[in-house]
């Protein structure tokens, strides 16, 4: 299983490597400060009689550039972290809407052969948990609790042919524009980093802490 | 797919089935492999780089949605022992299955800690590794049984969605340690490298207790519909989170509120509420034989044989009924009985003839109890979803064929 490239880190993982001495307590050289047990991976009654203690660190892998961070972190969270620059509105949207979305999700965004995304029915009271039939009418207007998630899907995987093809711009006008459809901004809308993350959800505050904890209760 | 008409041969044919009652086999006829009649007398074939099931075992998943966002299901009723071989491994994918060059392949670790940093799968692979053989189920496992009640209904369609392999790969915790993740930190995202770009917000407690990532199975390397080179494991956790095609794990100290965990793998609960981050897979169990379609050709003793687990621990108890859940009786638990693993129970019964409805209900090591329908429907409420783990049913008719059914009649 060992690959060549492997053989590159071994130099970087001596040092470390040598430090620790067979079965001997950890000697001084090892650095200290890790927030783990030595042991973190509850192996130790096994391991005990011929591994050697743990090293602080191996020094396998190398460090990531800033370059390879910016390109992979794509992921956007509720308090607006990691949008990028940008705007979109509505209009643009509607355009963009029915040239990539509409084939999969319907013209009006209310469900194709995939998800339906927009909807408000049931508007009062998510009875969601009340009733099978309301399984498949869960929307982003009834059910999703962030803005942002919109964003983030979009950009990460949308359209399904084509994905991760949309620029900024592209994806906050879909969001824009499957907001608007959804009753939850105005027509006018522009949607940018710092308009996103302010927009509430109605079924923002539906969620709650899974509370099952195993023993005899069933919840 | 079982089809309708193996079912009807099998019945015509009850005593020549019999050897063979429960499991899929090669349907007589022109299409039944040649073998010759004296095998002693004939030499057999030479060794081959790769081995192959007889053909007279034609196994396979049930493919349920051929779609890149679809799945395909465990022949639970096919398989003996705890092992689900890895070919036979259930599939959910969000975007179909990606295609990754190992040599090329990266695992980026960064946010709340002190070395951000790349490992090859070289890197990843010279860490001390661990294995464990644990269970990998899909949360909505078990769904299909609830909403689209058909009593001829195969274990595969009704749990066909769970699969058991021996992991192998370095603990995330000495992962951790290598990147110094900062003691604030309190949840990562988990992100793949397949179309979706998966995303799961995970707790940084389930890294430093018994989280994987894993780069092998069943003793080689993953297979690509289970995230080939590398992915998460999360011993007992539902399958979603266990992202396929690891390429990235941020660190942070809150959770990032993907697509998967708001809008999908929630569950909708009576007081107009919904729960969130349900990752553990409650104990649950299913009877693998006899169940749809097989059939029971004579009266007389048979073995009910199935599996239970639990994502909290190991499983303690399985009870079988086969007059309805009137009455228990305690099963065997084969060993090796593991934590967060598929277990094998079997209980010998002495069939009489009569209408028979069997059941079995697991107990884990936290006293919880399978619940029957009723209760999980009391507590979650009728649109309840994903992690249906109640009790399952099959009916025994007089004539020896087997149903499913939810519940008694």
């Amino acid at each position: 299983m060992m690959r060549p490239a492997a053989a590159l880190v071994v130099a970087a993982s001596v040092l470390t490597l040598a430090c620790a001495g067979g079965g001997e307590p950890p000697s001084e050289g090892r650095s200290s400060g890790s927030p783990a047990p030595a042991r973190p991976f509850g192996a130790a009654e096994h391991a005990r009689s011929a591994s050697e203690a743990l090293p602080s660190r191996f020094g396998f892998g190398r460090a990531a550039t800033d370059a390879e961070v910016k390109t992979w972190d794509i992921d956007v969270m509720p308090d607006g972290t990691g949008l990028p620059p940008g705007r979109g509105t509505v209009a643009e949207g509607a355009v963009i809407y029915a040239a990539q979305c509409a084939v999969c999700h319907g013209p009006d965004g209310r469900g194709a052969e995939y998800d339906s995304l927009v909807g408000r029915d049931p508007d009062q009271g998510f009875p969601f948990g009340k009733d099978p039939a309301l399984l498949e009418k869960r929307t982003i207007g009834n059910y999703w609790p962030y803005a942002t998630t919109l964003y983030d899907y979009i950009y990460r995987a949308m359209p399904q042919a084509v994905p991760g093809s949309l620029t900024p711009d592209e994806v906050y006008s879909l969001v824009a524009y499957l907001l608007f459809l959804n009753r939850i901004v105005p027509e006018n809308a522009v949607m940018t980093a710092q308009t996103l993350p302010r927009v509430e959800m109605p079924a923002r505050h539906r969620f709650v802490e899974d509370n099952r904890r195993g023993g005899p209760e069933i919840r | 797919m079982i089809r309708r008409r193996d079912l009807l041969l099998r019945a015509a044919s009850l005593s020549s089935a019999a050897l063979l009652a429960g499991r899929r086999t090669v349907e007589a006829g022109p299409r039944r492999p040649p073998v010759p009649d004296d095998p002693t007398k004939v030499l057999g074939a030479p060794p081959s780089e790769l081995g192959h099931r007889s053909p007279f075992e034609p196994l396979g998943r049930r493919v349920k949605r051929r779609l890149p966002s679809g799945e395909s299901e465990t022949p639970l009723q096919d398989l003996r022992g705890i092992i689900t071989p890895s070919d036979l491994h259930f599939e959910r994918h969000h975007a179909g299955v990606p295609a990754i060059d190992p040599e090329r392949y990266r695992l980026l670790v960064h946010g709340m800690v002190e070395r951000p940093t790349v490992f090859t799968l070289a890197d990843l692979e010279r860490f001390p590794s661990r294995s464990q053989i644990c269970f990998i189920e899909c949360s909505g496992n078990g769904g299909p049984g609830y909403r689209e009640i058909s009593t001829e209904s195969t274990p595969q369609q009704v749990d066909g969605l769970t699969s058991t392999s021996n992991w192998t790969g370095v603990p995330l915790a000495i992962l951790f340690r290598e990147v110094g993740v900062k003691p604030a930190a309190t949840w990562f995202l988990a992100e793949g490298q397949d179309a979706a770009v998966m995303t799961r917000s995970i707790p940084v407690s389930k890294g430093w207790d018994d989280a994987m990532i894993a780069y092998a199975q069943n003793g080689e390397a993953l297979r690509p519909e289970q995230g080939y080179p590398a992915r998460l494991l999360l011993p007992g956790w539902e399958g979603n989170t266990q992202v396929k095609w690891l390429r990235r794990i941020e660190v942070a100290d809150r959770p990032f509120m993907t697509k998967e965990e708001t809008s999908k793998y929630t569950d909708p609960l009576p007081d107009c509420t919904a729960r969130m981050f349900s990752f553990e897979m409650d104990a649950k169990s299913i009877i693998t034989f006899p169940a749809y379609p097989a059939v029971l050709p004579q009266r007389g003793w048979w073995e009910i044989a199935g599996l239970a687990w639990s994502g909290r621990g190991r499983i303690t108890a399985v009870d079988v009924s086969t007059d309805g859940g009137r009455s228990w009786a305690r099963a065997d638990l084969d060993e090796p009985v593991l934590p967060k693993c598929h277990t094998r129970f079997r209980y010998l019964w002495n069939w009489k003839g009569a209408e028979s409805v069997l059941m079995s209900r697991a107990t884990d090591e936290t006293g919880y109890v399978q619940p029957t329908l009723e209760q999980l429907v009391a507590v979650r409420g009728a649109g309840t979803n994903y992690h249906l783990n109640n009790i399952r049913s099959w009916k025994v008719h007089r004539d020896g064929r087997v149903f499913f059914g939810l519940a008694p009649s």
